[in-house]
């Protein structure tokens, strides 16, 4: 392959930055819609614009080893700052963007950052609220100017003013020793992990790290310079690093911009990216889209779709999969393609995906089977920070729901005795930043890393399969297993469910915390006439408990199918009166679930659970989203939940 | 009054210049009733100048006079040092007057987009027969304002709605839309009657920033009407009080909010 042809020399992002342009120079590497309109950056250009902006960084003083915060929505702009932070030897930041002042400020502060380089005026005023306390800081850049022409610029400066004067008198000799000095081993970039536990930690990534992965990676799928992708997930997390920078310079394919956050679904629509990915809840929120809008249709749609999509769960995934099918079977699904599956696709800016990538929390089987019963080619992946990403990955043709494939290229796998999955790889991490205990305690000296999660490799098919995380494992009090996200999983999937939150280790039976999505339920309540005032109002209605209920006991009836975890049935629970937020530290910034912080802050409702109240009347604090605090008032009712009888012939043997 | 000779800076460092329109001694009458009775004052360019004042107090009357829709009985309107003439709608618009209404005037069936482009009527030049034409002069010239248009969309960060009918956003989004057709308009003067009537405090939020923004970014003089104080007290420059049609205070929001009358009159002291 021509990329493989260059690999020796590269040791660096920058270099393949170098590559990308002899080799594809004339070839679109970003796209941004602004101004209703796509532009678009060759190679060259973007490789003009990041040399602008590393000239200009040096002029401001940026030095090799500061390092250097990035912050804001995917643009263009910042994915060149990243690179001309690199060129110029010292170290991109990218932290998420949606944090709270607070988690900048200890992100900023534990990285020692002296640059931050911000989208826009809403990131300003969050540094700007916190810099007394970072006397490292020393220059702010921000991006978009709206709103800042008041504001005291003696320590500000626009991105655009940074690369003129980079243009201008920036010293390119410099420059390029900086850039040439950079080794395999250098930092390439640091990222916070989110953390369902404890303070996020800096994860150190080399070049090694992610230049090994992405070759290793971009083989395995066969990406090439002509794939297309939208960056629309947070630049802080890592899968975006990958994708969007590690992949797409390895493969030198370009990355499309979405024009604001709230236009994600058009602008996928428009791009029909070939390589995409989402986290699952993404892939539900389509789902439950799809579903409301077919709620909506016409009788005589509903039908086509229904019987349609009946067929394709039928044979869908297995055409995918290349396993023979019958003739007359496919001769239907073609006729479903033509009416019902590709308009469908192309709805959800799906129809060119070869690639599609799922990973973050495990996918519902049902979530799943709709996307490749529709043709789509959705994998599932294991990865997490400090493994650049990838563990395992699922190869096409060997998709399941239940697994999370087989390890990576260059990837070792081995289960501890406890059941822990270990990996050890190119893409293992350096360590976590000023934090060597952590970093002892979680890779050995001879590089394993320990993941926390319990899992198994699957006999049958040596794809790895994971059952949750090991601290959540446990035992019920009469000794059956208890794995609560297996069970919450099975509740995600209905539209009607946005999160829930199981209990039972230790106890005699497990109950559940419940978050209603509101755009199914509020789609529902309008379509029957329902009027209310608030998300508390109609999560207590009396109809909508009625049919989560009903949700409920579904999930019971296929749980007590499940020999291992039949003991996981749902026999009361609660719909909550607010959603689980991250701003509450309900959640990490990736939408998990932090069981314990839910277990502490509803311990009254939990217990009103188990000792059998019929309702209790709660007061809960909340988070604005300017950081503010508020209290919430409510009395939530306690539903019992129909629980399915247990294996009786496992009983009647004992 | 030497109009260039008191231009002043503001704290937060924006220059405040010359008068760009001069209200002199008008009064107003609907038949026997006297909705503004002999009110002078001045807008300057570039600050933000709020009239406020009890409901009745005559403040969208004052916003009508300003906009040339009224033509009042007695007193004269300078706009940029010029006596202004009795005008039709239009004329008012081609001297760089925008403004959005109390009770949002949109067209409920066109998009957002169709909305904001029609703020860009008076820069459209070619004739009926150019339009049907379409190729060439009309082409161009609805790619120029499209791209002005779109300007202005990115800036209200109204994206996500640019092809949506305007009948199906939610209230405070309609505001904003109102707000982005004056602005397509590219105005000297830009008149919000209420603009966070019926709001909530989110919205609220967001409306004050971006009146901040235009007045900000474009330098655009703003004259608006609120009876929201708080918002009102943050965001202006100078305020006018008005109430039962008379002028009972003006000067910077700390003068208003410390004159005995304005106070009574939110309070709701008994009249003689």
């Amino acid at each position: 392959m021509n990329a493989d042809a260059h690999a020796g020399d590269i040791t660096s992002v920058p270099k393949l930055l170098e590559r990308n342009v002899a080799l594809y120079g004339q070839r679109p590497a970003y796209r941004e819609k602004e101004f209703g309109i796509w532009q678009s950056w060759t190679w060259s250009e973007a490789a003009k614009e990041i040399e602008a902006l590393a000239l200009g960084l040096l002029l401001l003083g940026v030095a090799k080893g500061d390092r250097v915060a990035i912050i804001g929505r995917n643009r263009p702009a910042l994915y060149w700052s990243m690179v001309a932070v690199q060129r110029t030897g010292a170290i991109p930041v990218p932290l998420y963007q949606d944090a709270a002042a607070e988690e900048i400020a200890y992100a900023l502060d534990n990285s020692g950052a002296r640059f931050a380089i911000v989208g826009d005026q809403e990131q300003v005023d969050k540094i700007a609220d916190v810099r007394e306390d970072l006397p490292g800081l020393a220059h702010i850049i921000y991006h978009d100017g709206q709103g800042l022409r008041k504001y005291d610029h003696a320590a500000m400066t626009s991105l655009a003013d940074v690369q003129a004067k980079g243009r201008e008198s920036g010293d390119k000799a410099k420059l390029k020793a900086l850039t040439d000095a950079l080794t395999y081993d250098d930092t390439c970039v640091m990222l916070y992990t989110s953390g369902t536990t404890g303070r996020p930690k800096g994860v150190v990534l080399s070049n090694r790290n992610v230049i090994e992965t992405a070759k290793n990676t971009a083989g395995f799928d066969h990406l090439t310079e002509k794939e297309e992708t939208l960056a629309y997930l947070p630049m802080a997390w890592v899968g975006d690093f990958i994708f969007s920078i590690g992949h797409a310079y390895w493969a030198g394919f370009c990355v499309n911009c979405p024009e604001s956050a709230d236009t994600m679904h058009a602008d996928l629509r428009e791009i029909g990216p070939t390589y995409f990915f989402a986290p699952p809840a993404i892939f539900e929120a389509h789902l439950t889209q799809v579903m409301i809008r077919m709620e909506d249709a016409s009788r005589l749609k509903q039908k086509m779709f229904h019987y349609f999509m009946a067929q394709a769960k039928e044979v869908g995934p297995r055409i995918l999969d290349g396993e023979p099918v019958g003739l007359w079977a496919r001769l239907k699904y073609a006729v479903g393609d033509f009416l019902v599956y590709g308009p469908l696709k192309n709805r959800l800016g799906f129809s060119r995906v070869r690639v599609g990538y799922t990973a973050g929390e495990a996918i519902g089987p049902e979530l799943f089977d709709f996307y490749r019963s529709l043709g789509i080619n959705l994998k599932q992946l294991y990865g997490q920070t400090e493994a650049t990403v990838f563990i395992t990955q699922q190869p096409d043709g060997q998709v399941r729901s239940d697994t999370v494939g087989v390890p990576s290229p260059g990837v070792e796998l081995k289960i501890t005795d406890a059941g822990e999955v270990l990996y050890r790889s190119p893409g293992t991490f350096v360590e976590y930043y000023k934090n060597p205990e952590s970093t002892a305690s979680t890779k050995d000296p001879e590089g394993w890393v320990a993941t926390g999660d319990a899992g198994f490799i699957d006999p049958k098919s040596g794809h790895l399969r994971i059952i949750d995380r090991i601290k959540d494992v446990s035992k019920m009090q009469d000794g059956a297993l208890f794995a609560p996200k297996y069970v919450e999983n099975k509740l995600k999937f209905f539209p009607n469910i946005l999160e829930a939150v199981v209990f039972g280790a230790g106890k005699d039976r497990c109950c559940a915390l419940i978050n209603i999505d509101l755009t199914a339920v509020g789609n529902w309540a309008e379509r029957n006439n329902i009027a209310y005032s608030s998300y508390q109002e109609i999560s207590q209605h009396p109809k909508v408990l009625e049919i989560i209920k009903g949700h409920v006991n579904a999930v019971n009836e296929t749980v007590a199918k499940d020999e291992m975890l039949a003991g996981c049935q749902i026999h009361r629970f609660m719909v909550l009166h607010k959603e689980l937020d991250a701003d509450d530290g309900e959640m990490t910034r990736t939408r998990k679930v932090r069981r314990a912080v839910i277990g502490d802050k509803y311990d009254d409702l939990v217990t009103a659970l188990y000792d059998g109240s019929a309702s209790v009347y709660t007061e809960t604090e909340v988070t604005y989203e300017d950081g503010r605090k508020g209290k919430i008032k409510a009395t939530l009712q306690a539903c019992d939940a129909s629980v399915a009888p247990v294996a009786p012939q496992k009983v009647a043997a004992e | 009054m030497n109009a260039m000779a008191d231009s002043y800076v503001t704290e937060d460092g924006r220059t405040i210049g010359g008068v760009l329109m001069d209200l002199r001694e008008i009064t107003l009458r609907f038949g026997g009733v006297e909705a503004i009775k002999n009110i002078s004052f001045d807008i300057r360019e570039g600050e933000i100048r709020a009239i406020i004042g009890p409901n009745g107090a005559g403040k969208s009357s004052m916003l009508n006079v300003i906009s040339g829709f009224y033509k009042p009985q007695e007193g004269e309107v300078y706009f940029r040092g010029a006596l202004r003439p009795a005008m039709k709608p239009y004329q008012v618009a081609r001297q760089g007057i925008a403004r959005t209404f109390q009770n949002i005037a949109l067209f409920e069936g066109m998009t957002v987009l169709d909305n904001i482009m029609t703020g860009r009527l008076n820069y459209m030049k070619a004739g009926i027969i150019k339009q049907a034409i379409w190729k060439g002069a009309a082409e161009r010239e609805e790619i120029e304002n499209r791209a002005h248009v779109e300007r202005v969309i990115d800036f209200l960060d109204i994206q996500a709605i640019r092809k949506t009918p305007v009948g199906r956003l939610p209230y405070g989004l309609k505001k904003r839309v109102e707000l982005a057709r004056a602005l397509a308009a590219d105005p000297k003067l830009l008149l919000l009657d209420e603009p966070m009537a019926g709001m909530n405090v989110e919205e609220k939020e967001d409306m004050s920033r971006f009146i901040l923004d235009v007045n900000d970014e474009f330098g655009t003089t703003i004259a608006l009407i609120e009876h929201d104080m708080g918002v009102v007290m943050d965001l202006s420059d100078r305020v006018v009080v008005m109430d039962y049609g008379r002028k009972i205070g003006d000067g910077t929001p700390d003068e208003v909010r410390g004159n005995q009358e304005v106070i009574d009159a939110y309070l709701g002291v008994a009249h003689d």
